[in-house]
């Protein structure tokens, strides 16, 4: 029976047996390769740090990724409190008598008939990268975990410690920025 | 307003759920209703679909693959954890 095993940490293999799938597990959600690789060191690091707190209940891989997810939220919450904290206030929406319709200088403005074309190319794929990395890192992270990567909208809820009202307000922003930077550069010039 | 109006900020949340699946049939509903009155939450909505429609294809290519670290960025990392360890 696996509860009877009693696991062991060999943190000289760390690298060898687990900094790939770290690495793997940490791309996915900051999307930032510099970032990822800092956040796998500063992991095995942490581990190392803690290695007498380890009772060998779970599997040494299990064990870094509970340190890795650890780091990944403080790393969320680092962005988060850069600016702005809660996302209550929706600047793209009027308050008062006319709450909740849009402001003026946030409508959508149409797009050009085309724009359903063509949509395998470099080019695009290029203006679809530069918009994603104009993004703010926060919004960044959450609409790529959602969207590129397909994360079930309670499991990021409960990695990044957020609520889903929450998310969906940073998925709103994300998609809005987004659109209006392909309309920029994408389908209206 | 009745309770199947409603106004364009919750009409664009739910919008941007159903681009994942994940409006109910009624909240579906009172989008379908709203864009009856709303042009602008209609253009929204059917611009975002698209946008949906981009990534995705843009994710294709990109998310299939294992990502790996080189071998040079492993020395570094034993490396310094090496002199962590004899510190």
């Amino acid at each position: 029976m696996s509860t009877e095993i009693e696991h062991t940490l060999n943190s000289e293999k760390w690298v060898q047996l687990y900094s790939d799938y770290l690495y793997n597990y940490t791309i996915t959600r900051v999307n930032n390769k510099d970032l990822a690789k800092d956040l796998v060191q500063e992991t095995f690091f942490a581990g190392l740090k803690s290695m007498k707190n380890f009772q060998g209940r779970a599997s040494e891989r299990t064990w870094l990724v509970s340190i890795l997810k650890r780091k990944i939220i403080d790393y969320y919450r680092k962005i988060n409190s850069r600016k702005g904290k809660a996302e209550v206030r929706m600047n793209f929406y009027k308050e008062g008598d006319n709450n909740g319709e849009w402001l003026e200088e946030r409508v959508p403005n149409t797009w050009s008939d085309d724009a359903d074309k063509d949509i395998e190319n470099d080019e695009l794929k290029a203006a679809l990268k530069q918009c994603i990395d104009k993004l703010p890192e926060k919004y960044r992270m959450v609409f790529t975990m959602k969207t590129i990567q397909g994360f079930e909208t309670e499991e990021i809820c409960k990695e990044l410690e957020i609520t889903s009202s929450n998310l969906w307000v940073i998925i709103h922003r994300a998609r809005t920025q987004l659109r209006r930077c392909m309309e920029d550069n994408w389908f209206n010039n | 307003m009745g309770k199947n109006f409603i106004s364009c900020e919750k009409a664009t949340t739910i919008c941007d759920k159903s681009q994942y699946g994940e409006a109910s049939f009624r909240e579906i509903l009172k989008l379908k209703i709203h864009f009856i009155f709303c042009k602008i939450c209609k253009c929204y909505s059917s611009q975002n679909s698209l946008l949906t429609k981009l990534f995705g294809n843009y994710c294709k290519g990109l998310c299939k693959k294992e990502k790996v670290l080189c071998s040079e960025d492993k020395e570094i990392m034993k490396t310094y954890l090496k002199e962590k360890m004899e510190e």
